[in-house]
């Protein structure tokens, strides 16, 4: 097994004359949960989506399980569960004819059976029927984490996953990244919430001009305390 | 091989799906298609020299601006809810996309076709309804979609996409409609294989030469 799930180095990316990622290197252990804090354009949803193969970065090398994102694309992806900010889902499709059509490209094993699994562990069978336009934006994100854990990935990325969740919904997220089949899978997770990112992580890191400008173990963390390192790294007032 | 053909079928299954839902492409494309074909047929006098002379033109203009709204819809369905995205993280190389994309695209305009040609048969009085015609048909239009994907997906990121797409396409996909033209014309006329066959020729060239290209250059347009 490869010590690392998630290794990256020297990772930038320009949109236009602006730099957001700026040489960043980071490393999460297979089978680790990070956390990633940042501000408002502190570049957290671009160092997933170079993660998740869906940006090309101006330099660097970003490898998921010892497989280049960029050279091994497929293989990579093959790897990944991502949420991000938008459910990536079809409106006019039900919640079931999605998770289908997610299964057949990743060519899932025993699809039938592994969606109703998916569904039962978020709660979202009820879901499958309705088709997607007609849900609420939490019920789409139900749906979306449902579609990013169909195919069993080892590495999950998670891009602010909490936004629109209700505290049930929370609670069962909560539930499956901790739970036993959970433990056994990389997280890395972007979040605006220290208090879930604390409670959640095994290592954190800050991002802030363009690299992980922070990065600890998690374990012995108090909320306060980290919200003043945070701030600090934000340039925030205390 | 299965990697690479199941993945195509899935996303062409799924564009077949959502437009047998929504209905979109086909009604705005048959819609447009038909009232440039009846509006050409009151613009000129339907005498058969006229006809003999206008007609292929007024055929793959309905075709052309027809696929240029059904691309424009097809890939604007994929934005919505960052769909895209999802396609695009999926463990398949882009080209697998592109085909798929393609072959949704080639599914909807044959359909077109095939309820358009009868219309325009009736409507110009023309022997429309045969065999050369309908193959050539499929081929210029495989060419034209080819490539009609690739500047769509470019097109769907940008602000004007509606304008954008066809001031993008038109000038690249214009060998295969000429061709298509020219090639309907001696079709009506009664040419033989052998006298249709340089063009024929052309319009598989560059069938060729757009799915070559047009898939390569796939990924890097959807790519941030």
């Amino acid at each position: 097994m490869l010590p690392f799930a998630i290794k990256v180095s020297g990772l930038t990316k320009t949109y236009g004359v602006k730099p957001v990622l700026h040489g960043l290197d980071l490393e999460v252990k297979a089978g680790q949960r990070f956390v990633l804090f940042g501000g408002n354009g502190s570049g957290k949803t671009t160092l997933l989506k170079c993660l998740a193969g869906l940006a090309r970065p101006d330099a660097g090398d970003v490898a998921i399980a010892g497989m280049d994102a960029r050279r091994q694309g497929p293989e990579a992806r093959r790897l990944i569960g991502v949420v991000t900010h938008q459910p990536l889902l079809y409106e006019d499709m039900t919640g079931l004819e999605n998770l289908r059509f997610y299964g057949r490209m990743f060519q899932t094993p025993r699809l039938e059976e592994r969606i109703q699994q998916v569904a039962a562990q978020l709660d979202a069978a009820p879901l499958l029927s309705a088709r997607v336009r007609t849900l609420s934006h939490g019920m789409k994100k139900r749906l979306s984490l449902c579609r990013a854990l169909l195919h069993n990935p080892p590495v999950l990325l998670l891009d602010e996953p909490e936004t629109g969740l209700d505290e049930e919904a929370l609670r069962l997220l909560d539930a499956l990244l901790t739970s036993e089949e959970g433990r056994g899978r990389t997280v890395l997770m972007a979040t605006h919430s220290l208090e879930r990112g604390l409670a959640l992580a095994d290592s954190v890191g800050v991002l802030s001009g363009g690299r992980i400008a922070y990065q600890a173990e998690a374990k012995g963390l108090d909320v306060a305390g980290f919200r003043q390192t945070y701030h600090s790294y934000l340039g925030v007032g205390q | 091989m299965k990697d690479f053909l199941l993945p195509i079928l899935a996303i062409a299954r799924k564009d077949v799906l959502l437009e047998l839902r929504t209905k979109d492409v086909v009604t705005s494309v048959l819609m447009f298609a038909l009232l440039a074909m009846i509006t050409f047929n009151f613009a000129f006098d339907p005498s058969p020299a006229v006809v003999a002379l206008v007609a292929p033109g007024i055929l793959w203009v309905a075709f052309t601006f027809a696929g240029v709204l059904g691309f424009n819809r097809s890939f604007t369905l994929e934005k919505e809810n960052g769909s895209l995205e999802g396609l695009l993280l999926c463990p398949v190389s882009r080209d697998v996309i592109y085909f798929g994309k393609l072959l949704g695209i080639f599914l909807f305009m044959m359909v077109m076709e095939a309820v358009l040609l009868p219309f325009f048969a009736v409507l110009y009085n023309l022997p429309a309804l045969n065999l050369k015609l309908l193959l050539l048909s499929a081929l210029a239009t495989l060419g034209f979609s080819g490539v009609g994907a690739l500047f769509s997906a470019m097109a769907v990121n940008t602000r004007s996409r509606e304008i954008m797409l066809p001031v993008l396409l038109l000038p690249v996909a214009s060998p295969v409609v000429i061709a298509a033209v020219e090639s309907t014309r001696a079709i009506l006329e009664g040419a033989s294989w052998g006298e249709i066959g340089r063009w024929w020729g052309l319009v598989l060239a560059f069938d060729v030469l757009f799915l070559i290209i047009s898939s390569f250059l796939f990924g890097s347009v959807l790519e941030e």
